[in-house]
């Protein structure tokens, strides 16, 4: 099944070659996260990256594969890049942290561990040359930094953004462990700190940043996951933060599903969005398109809220602008123009 | 014809349990020019010596070798028992049959066999080898001590006391080091300036001592007992002659808020200071980075930006205009004491170390460390003694000292015990208890490390008398929570998950040596390990001395190391150092090269390569006295014997004498396998 | 990977069995390889035991004649080893030896000799676990490579006495440790000495 989007306006002098990433989804981003593969593609074509689902794609393993047996955890996300592999690409793009963390640790075991190189085809059926990238939505956002900016920029709707205080939630899977990761500091990360800083928004500063919402315990141990949600979002909520940005399924579906039972009666939910939605948002694009509607904790107070702040600040600019011009014209008549 | 005689050492159970030694010594026994062999139980010990001596007289022996341990272990042992005996010293080798065979091989047949072919290769060399005669040297007495810390403050004392001159030069404005941040120390919580204060001024006033502070060794040239040091004294801006300490100039220094490198960052200091108001010399040192007069003329202003301090000095020392000076001095050896720095916590990491993210990165402000608890808690630190957090300046109800940061921990890239912090930390748990009396002292732990005299009745004392609490387990977490610290961490003995709020938070972070001291060891020719540390020449035996002769050490700067110990080996090394001195001359080793000019072509390759510029052209002359060509001759009392001279020369006319081509030709001719 | 020291037994088992166990020569300078290789023995890393070391003050010292004596003589293998660029107990020597050997290889390879017959390390005085990787990676590399026979149809068929001599003590150790019995060997050497 393909899926193929081709570079979407790319935007007036665009000169850059489009990134040309294959696609991998995952069992979430067509299922219980779908607003982040939404948002996701709708970013993708405001930025001019082209994403073509891998054919045939199957699990990584994630849940109980690499739990079960080393080598299977290796071999079921393997099968997948060697398919990118065949496909003629050199860039996979993994947006679930889970499936971006199997298909790295894949990659690492492949190139290091003995044996690997020759029994991983094998077992697959087809051949693997290791040769292809691996990379999650947060690090394409932060490459694309410069260009986010710059749209954000060049954009006539003000931007909703502009000045809000947000708290990046990375989780544990997206940059532990080092070895596997590699793009940002395991115990305080920037990369998505920087994505929110390019779409004009402040990310602040705080705790728990790479710190556990309690993964698949959402249904086994639902206490656990409730406690340590809670610390999360009021330490969230105590430096400051208006809403907290995440880029995995999980930490999505356990901080906005199971937020009620996580948050004291009568307080301010706290809204939680994807980092793409939160690029789209900077971009111009719409909630529906970016699938904000399919959030738990209502993002439609909030969002309203920010597009009226936004008004405000451009209707104190304007005056501001008037003021001064009147001032202008007062001090030319006074000197007699 | 040779005559040599070999003697293979069971070294107890060590070579022969692996090696058979009997049947070594029945192999070589009829190889060519051997006149007698034989096995023994201790060749080093007395009657193995006796042995050796009385085979040379009774069968008349022209050679020597010891099949038995590494030459480095025992070849003086031998040679001293050969000369002894009338035998020259350098007819007599060792053949490395231990370290090289019977500890790293397990199969008996192959070890004998390899044995038997180390035993023959050295026999074979040693029907090569010359009698020489040691080469003399003069030797100059003058030490040269690198660091004024406790270290080299005691080293250069114990020389100096001894009679001999002792150049000490450190390179901050003051001498003390680290000891001299420290408000009281384990295990007698003695202030600490109080001991070590007039341990500084006996050294500035020592009449055998010159002292140059704000100073660094640039380089050393020459070899034991005739060092040339080329030592470069940064510019003050101040006049040491001059000078009276009066501190008129810092009262005026407009520029009052550069952090304090002696107050661990928690004081402020002015551009020209003193570190602390005990230094010695108590003379101030102009700080250029931070000066407004120097940042004014690094942006090239056409007026000085600022001259206070110029004119509140009464005595005229201060000038603007100096730069750095160099001098040199002959001297006879060197004592390196540069002690150590801490490990910083910080995302900036040398090669090789990771920064502790868990806690923080340092950007939490009641997150110290030892060196800065010590400042808190000194009388005449930024706070007259009284423990405050540095946030707010309030006085902590709860402090938590974690132990083993970045010690012990190769995540982080030092798998070393720092060895004092056990220590320190039961002493800063006490000092603040004693300040802080209704206050919560909480320890995390990984084991308690107090080997010393009275140091575990010390470590005891904490928790039995000012109960401190002891938790065994590790921090996971630091951060901060409004004006609280939260510490997350486990009991493992309880097996309970441990989270403190915490007013302050005292790490003690790992010890490490000096920055720099790499370049320093490269300049001095010895070696250090993976983390910096100085290299001593055998870890068991030889403590103080480095692999170059007449480089001695003492000192944190070898290895993590508290006061009594840093005293106790300084005074070793000034030891050695006296022994180097008694004699008039110094015998070397006669391993140089030796030109033949009868062969030698003058190309002077030989000259090109030689590290040491031990290489001279000579002129030959005809009868008349007309100069008709040049040679290559090597100065004896400079060449250290590499060889690499002889490895370039064209005509094959310079020869390293104890390593001749002959002789290593001959080691390669006996491995001969053709079978 | 199971247990080391049952590789290295398995050397030795395949050398009893006929199997080809090659010779090495390594040529080492004192202060750091020759320091690293005793710390090597005062840790008990065990190690196969092909290698023989010459020692030098230097590896500035070495001869590049050196290496082709030893091949000609019947080495399978040579190692050079010395202290890291910048630690050199002499400042220099291990720079001059770097730059001999990287020329020298280029000579070995254009007269046919492998250059994998060659190994070249620095090794500290704190390295014996290096030292005892060099040693057992060359074995095996030269192992690999089978024995270097090219100079043993040059050697003239009359060899100096010293030679024989040798070759004979060589013969008799081997049957001492087989046997563990010396009269056995003095037959051997006996039996050599007839023929």
């Amino acid at each position: 099944m393909t899926d193929e989007h081709t570079l979407a306006g790319a935007g007036a002098g665009e000169a850059r070659t489009p990134a040309r990433y294959a696609y991998y989804p995952g069992c979430s981003l067509h299922g219980t996260s779908r607003e982040f593969d939404e948002s996701l593609r709708a970013v993708a074509a405001a930025l001019g990256v082209s994403l073509t689902e891998i054919p045939d794609w199957s699990c990584c393993g994630a849940s109980s594969g690499h739990t079960t047996d080393h080598m299977l955890g290796v071999a079921l996300p393997a099968r997948n890049l060697a398919i990118a592999e065949e496909q003629g690409f050199d860039q996979v793009l993994a947006p679930c942290a889970a499936c971006y963390n199997r298909l790295s640790a894949a990659r690492l075991a492949v190139d290091t561990e003995a044996g690997f190189a020759e029994r991983v085809p094998e077992i697959i059926g087809r051949p693997f040359a290791n040769s292809v990238e691996v990379h999650n939505a947060v690090e394409l956002l932060r490459d694309a930094a410069p260009a986010i900016e710059e749209k954000v920029a060049a954009a006539l709707v003000p931007n909703p953004l502009d000045g809000v205080k947000l708290a990046a939630y990375y989780g544990c899977l997206l940059v532990r462990p080092f070895e596997v990761c590699g793009y940002d500091d395991p115990e305080r990360p920037t990369s998505m700190d920087e994505v929110i800083a390019a779409c004009g928004a402040e990310p602040v500063d705080w705790n728990m940043k790479v710190e556990c919402c309690g993964g698949s315990f959402s249904v086994s141990r639902t206490a656990s996951v409730v406690r340590l949600g809670r610390s999360i979002i009021e330490d969230a909520r105590a430096n400051g933060a208006e809403a907290i940005v995440v880029a995995c399924p999980l930490c999505h579906s356990n901080l906005d599903l199971r937020q009620k039972a996580m948050v004291q009666r009568g307080s301010r939910p706290m809204p939680v969005l994807f980092v793409t939605q939160l690029v789209g948002l900077a971009l111009g694009l719409t909630p529906v398109e970016l699938g904000m509607p399919r959030h738990f904790v209502n993002t439609e107070p909030f969002l309203a809220d920010l597009v009226q702040r936004a008004a405000e600040r451009v209707a104190a600019e304007q005056k501001v602008k008037e003021e001064a011009a009147a001032k202008a014209a007062a001090r030319r008549e006074k000197a007699g123009v | 014809m040779s005559r040599i005689g070999v003697f293979v050492c069971h070294c107890g159970e060590n070579i022969a349990r692996t090696v058979d030694v009997a049947a070594v010594a029945e192999a070589i026994k009829d190889h060519p020019g051997v006149a007698f062999a034989t096995d023994y139980k201790y060749m080093c010990s007395d009657p193995g010596q006796t042995m050796v001596k009385e085979a040379i007289e009774e069968h008349k022996l022209t050679g020597v070798v010891i099949a038995a341990c590494s030459p480095h272990m025992h070849e003086r042992t031998f040679r001293r028992a050969c000369d002894q005996a009338g035998l020259n010293k350098y007819m007599c080798e060792m053949a490395n049959i231990r370290e090289h065979c019977s500890w790293i091989h397990e199969d008996r047949a192959d070890a004998t066999a390899k044995a038997i072919d180390i035993a023959r290769t050295i026999v074979e060399k040693v029907k090569h080898n010359k009698p020489l005669e040691s080469i003399r040297i003069p030797v100059t007495k003058r030490a040269l001590v690198i660091g004024g810390g406790i270290a080299g403050i005691q080293a250069a004392l114990d020389i100096a006391d001894g009679g001999h001159q002792v150049v000490l030069i450190e390179k901050e404005a003051s001498i003390g080091g680290h000891m001299s941040q420290l408000s009281e120390t384990f295990p007698t919580l003695d202030c600490s300036q109080c001991i070590l204060t007039p341990r500084m001024v006996e050294a500035y006033q020592h009449p055998n001592i010159t002292l140059h502070t704000w100073s660094e060794v640039e380089k050393v040239d020459g070899y034991i007992g005739n060092f040339e040091v080329t030592i470069r004294k940064k510019a003050r801006s101040v006049n040491e002659d001059l000078c009276n300490g009066c501190g008129d100039c810092q009262a005026a220094c407009p520029a009052k808020r550069i952090p304090s490198e002696f107050e661990a960052g928690l004081g402020m200091r002015t551009a020209i200071y003193v570190p602390f108001p005990q230094a010695v010399p108590n003379i101030p040192v102009l700080d250029r980075q931070n000066c407004t007069l120097y940042k004014g003329r690094r942006k090239g202003l056409a007026k000085d930006a600022c001259g206070k301090c110029k004119e509140a000095c009464l005595k005229g020392a201060i000038d603007y205009d100096t730069e750095d000076t160099f001098i040199k001095e002959d001297i006879g050896a060197i004592v390196v004491a540069t002690g150590f720095q801490l490990y910083s916590i910080g995302r900036e990491q040398p090669e090789g170390l990771k920064g502790y993210g868990e806690y923080g990165y340092g950007e939490v402000p009641d997150v110290i460390d030892g060196l800065q608890f010590e400042r808190l808690a000194s009388a005449s630190g930024p706070t007259a003694g009284a423990i405050l957090r540095p946030s707010d300046g309030k006085e902590p109800t709860t402090v938590v000292f974690v132990h083993c940061v970045g010690s012990r921990d190769p995540e982080k890239g030092m798998k070393y015990c720092s060895k004092i912090c056990c220590m320190y930390n039961a002493k800063h748990a006490m000092l603040y208890k004693h300040k802080v009396h209704e206050g919560r002292a909480v320890a995390f732990y990984m084991d308690i490390r107090a080997a010393g005299k009275g140091y575990d009745e010390f470590s005891r004392r904490a928790i039995e008398e000012d109960q401190a609490e002891y938790i065994r387990g590790r921090v996971s977490r630091i951060y901060r929570d409004g004006g609280k610290v939260k510490v997350w961490g486990y009991d493992t003995l309880s097996q309970e998950q441990v989270v403190i709020d915490a007013d302050m938070v005292v790490l003690a972070t790992a010890i490490r040596p000096q920055p720099g001291v790499e370049q320093l060891a490269q300049t001095l020719s010895i070696s250090y390990d993976e983390n910096g540390f100085i290299n001593e020449a055998h870890p068991k035996l030889r403590p103080v001395e480095t692999n170059t002769a007449g480089v001695f050490v003492a000192g944190a700067c070898q290895a993590p190391r508290d006061i009594p110990d840093s005293v106790a080996m300084a005074s070793a090394a000034g030891a050695k150092v006296m022994s180097l001195f008694s004699a008039d001359e110094l015998e070397r080793e006669p391993a140089v090269a030796v030109v033949n000019e009868n062969t030698c072509i003058g190309c002077m390759n030989c000259a090109n390569v030689c590290a040491y510029g031990a290489i001279e052209q000579r002129e030959i002359c005809t009868v008349d006295g007309q100069v008709c060509g040049h040679v290559a001759y090597v100065n004896p009392g400079v060449c250290q014997g590499c060889g690499t001279c002889q490895a370039v020369c064209l005509s094959k006319s310079v020869e390293l004498q104890t390593f001749t081509d002959e002789q290593v030709y001959s080691e390669i001719n006996a491995l001969c396998f053709w079978e | 990977m199971s247990d080391p020291t049952q590789a290295r037994s398995a050397q030795h088992a395949g050398a009893a069995a006929g199997e080809f166990e090659p010779r090495i020569t390594a040529f080492v300078c004192n202060w750091c390889t020759y320091t690293g290789a005793d710390l090597a023995g005062t840790s008990r890393l065990n190690m196969a035991s092909n290698v023989r070391i010459i020692r030098l003050p230097c590896t500035g010292r070495i001869d590049p004649l050196f290496i082709i004596k030893s091949f000609e003589r019947g080495a399978d293998g040579v190692i050079v080893s010395g202290c890291h660029p910048a630690d050199c107990h002499y400042t220099s020597g291990n720079y001059h030896a770097r730059r001999r050997f990287a020329v020298f290889h280029d000579l070995m390879e254009f007269i046919g000799v492998d250059p994998r017959r060659m190994t070249f390390s620095w090794v500290s005085a704190s390295e014996g676990a290096k030292w005892r990787d060099v040693v057992d990676e060359a074995v095996t590399n030269v192992r690999e490579l089978g024995p270097f026979d090219a100079y043993r149809a040059l050697a003239p068929e009359d060899e100096s006495d010293a030679a024989e001599a040798s070759a004979a003590a060589v013969a008799a150790a081997k049957s001492v440790a087989a046997t563990g019995s010396v009269a056995a060997a003095k037959s051997v050497t006996a039996e050599a000495e007839a023929s």
